[in-house]
């Protein structure tokens, strides 16, 4: 069987340095409480892994993070700036920091793969220089083994070639905290390891900090340095993906039943 | 049945609302700095060009008809000559307008409603939005200018086609030359019959663009949603350019028939 890659013992080690404060959030949807009460730390340089059933409000609290979403009550603080008291230049400002990989890669349709890489590109950074353009495309292309893809539509691509170009078009901007949104869902179990190794190459590469939404057991063995579960609206546990897996709680032990 | 009424009249109310906001949005972000050129030209080549077909057949027909359901009536009242006047005033100052407005609620306000729809669906706004670009700009503002311009436009190359369905239709029973025909149908027509045939496709245009794009970026997150919102872009286009119709007509007549 192939080795798991290990983390890399080089990589920028997490420091105490808070990036992401989620202080005491709830969010409903009308009647339906989807956050109840999450509070949450990311570090610089840390991956941490949200595990928990689907309908549990993993994806809402991400996107809290970026300010698609407003919390109800608590707070949410990026880099120590609250998202809810940011105007639209600000929040503009902030998604340059914050990548966001979505679940199904969200590559625009009627872009080819390089038109949707050059996107941020232009928009964010204001590169308009063709060959600078060209050279930035190729090079994170080439950072996900997607380099002959360049000129084909997202239509023709697999899901999980899907999945590195969203990847790419993400980190093309060089994002200090990256956020996953279920990023091995719907891909084969190869597939969904060469994502989660890819996640990690990216940490490594551009010393992100992460947050990564899955249910996939093995995507979160070989991305987490800190493991967060969640049930009905509210976190249940928190540590190393090997503690977790020993937790005295039935609830907690089930989610490693799988991989155990 | 009775909370069931106000409840859907408290929804209606809400769309109302909501479709102000939009409209506020869209008229905000017009004047903001960065308008996205390279997708405006790509909207009005998918919207003006690839509608050119679908028009140019449509309006062929009608005015090919036209003149042939016409003719027999005329020929009892006398009045034969009179049919390239006719078909011109009528054709450009209503028929032409409005039934070409109407397929391309049907091929445009439709396709605006599902593509932005479906971006909705598979998080393509989102993404758009977290990736620091303005997507009402983007996709928006683009699409709604570029509907109100090429509708117009398509209008004005219907109606030539409409007349020539019409010249050949009457060339088929009467010995009338090109160059008479069209004569006789620029002659007939005044100010008063461009003009505001001209304006109220630009209306129409608009309507299309901001049903399509209201519905498709406000539709649910649901692949059904995607349907919908197709679909009721559709009848809501269709629904508001007989009204702006009946507007404008009103508005000419109390403006030059006086």
């Amino acid at each position: 069987m192939e080795e798991t890659k290990q983390k890399n013992p080089d990589m920028a080690k997490p420091t105490n340095e808070i990036v992401v404060d989620i202080d005491h959030i709830s969010k409903s949807f009308g009647t339906k409480e989807v956050l109840k009460d999450i509070n949450l730390q990311l570090k610089r340089g840390e991956n941490v892994v949200v595990l928990g059933k689907s309908g549990q409000g993993k994806s809402v609290t991400i996107q809290c993070i970026v300010g698609l979403l407003t919390p109800d009550n608590g707070s949410v603080k990026v880099f120590g700036d609250d998202v809810a008291q940011m105007n639209e230049e600000q929040l503009k400002e902030l998604r340059t920091k914050v990548g966001f990989l979505f679940q199904s890669g969200a590559l625009y349709d009627s872009m080819t793969v390089r038109d949707n890489l050059e996107f941020p590109l232009t928009r964010i950074l204001k590169i308009t220089d063709q060959g600078e353009l060209d050279k930035r495309v190729e090079e994170a292309l080439d950072g996900v083994g997607l380099s002959d893809a360049i000129d084909k539509l997202p239509s023709d691509l697999s899901g999980g070639m899907r999945k590195r170009a969203g990847l790419a078009r993400t980190m093309i901007v060089r994002p200090e905290i990256m956020l996953y949104d279920e990023p091995t869902t719907g891909l084969d179990p190869i597939t969904s390891r060469e994502i989660s190794e890819l996640i990690l190459d990216m940490q490594k590469k551009y010393k992100t900090s992460a947050i990564i939404i899955t249910h996939d057991m093995e995507c979160a063995k070989i991305t987490a340095d800190r493991v967060v579960i969640m049930n009905e609206g509210t976190y249940i546990a928190e540590g190393s993906f090997d503690e977790l897996k020993k937790s005295d709680d039935e609830l907690v032990r089930s989610f490693f039943n799988e991989t155990t | 049945m009775a909370e069931q009424a106000i409840t859907g009249y408290k929804k209606w109310l809400e769309s109302i609302g909501e479709q102000g906001v939009f409209f506020k949005s869209f008229f905000r972000n017009i004047f903001r700095g960065g308008f996205e050129w390279s997708e405006f030209v790509r909207q009005c080549y998918e919207i003006g060009y690839r509608s050119m077909m679908l028009v140019g057949i449509t309006s062929f027909i009608m005015g090919l008809v036209l003149i042939l359901q016409l003719r027999p009536s005329m020929l009892q009242m006398g009045a034969e000559s009179m049919l390239p006047k006719t078909l011109a005033v009528s054709f450009i100052r209503e028929i032409g307008p409005v039934i070409i407005a109407i397929i391309c609620a049907g091929k445009v306000a439709s396709g605006i409603g599902a593509e932005l729809g479906s971006m909705k669906v598979t998080e393509q706004i989102d993404a758009m939005e977290v990736s620091g670009a303005n997507p009402l700009q983007y996709l928006v503002v683009t699409r709604i200018i570029a509907t109100s311009l090429m509708i117009p436009l398509l209008t004005i190359i219907g109606d030539a086609i409409g007349l020539f369905g019409g010249f050949l239709a009457l060339n088929f029973t009467d010995d009338i030359s090109f160059s008479l025909y069209f004569h006789k149908c620029i002659s007939s027509l005044e100010f008063i019959d461009l003009f505001p045939a001209l304006v109220k496709t630009i209306f129409f245009g608009f309507a299309i663009g901001f049903v399509g794009c209201y519905k498709g970026y406000n539709s649910n997150k649901g692949t059904e949603s995607v349907g919908i919102a197709a679909n009721s872009a559709v009848v809501t286009a269709s629904l508001w350019i007989f009204v702006i119709d009946a507007v404008a007509v009103q508005i000419t007549s109390l403006l030059f028939y006086r």
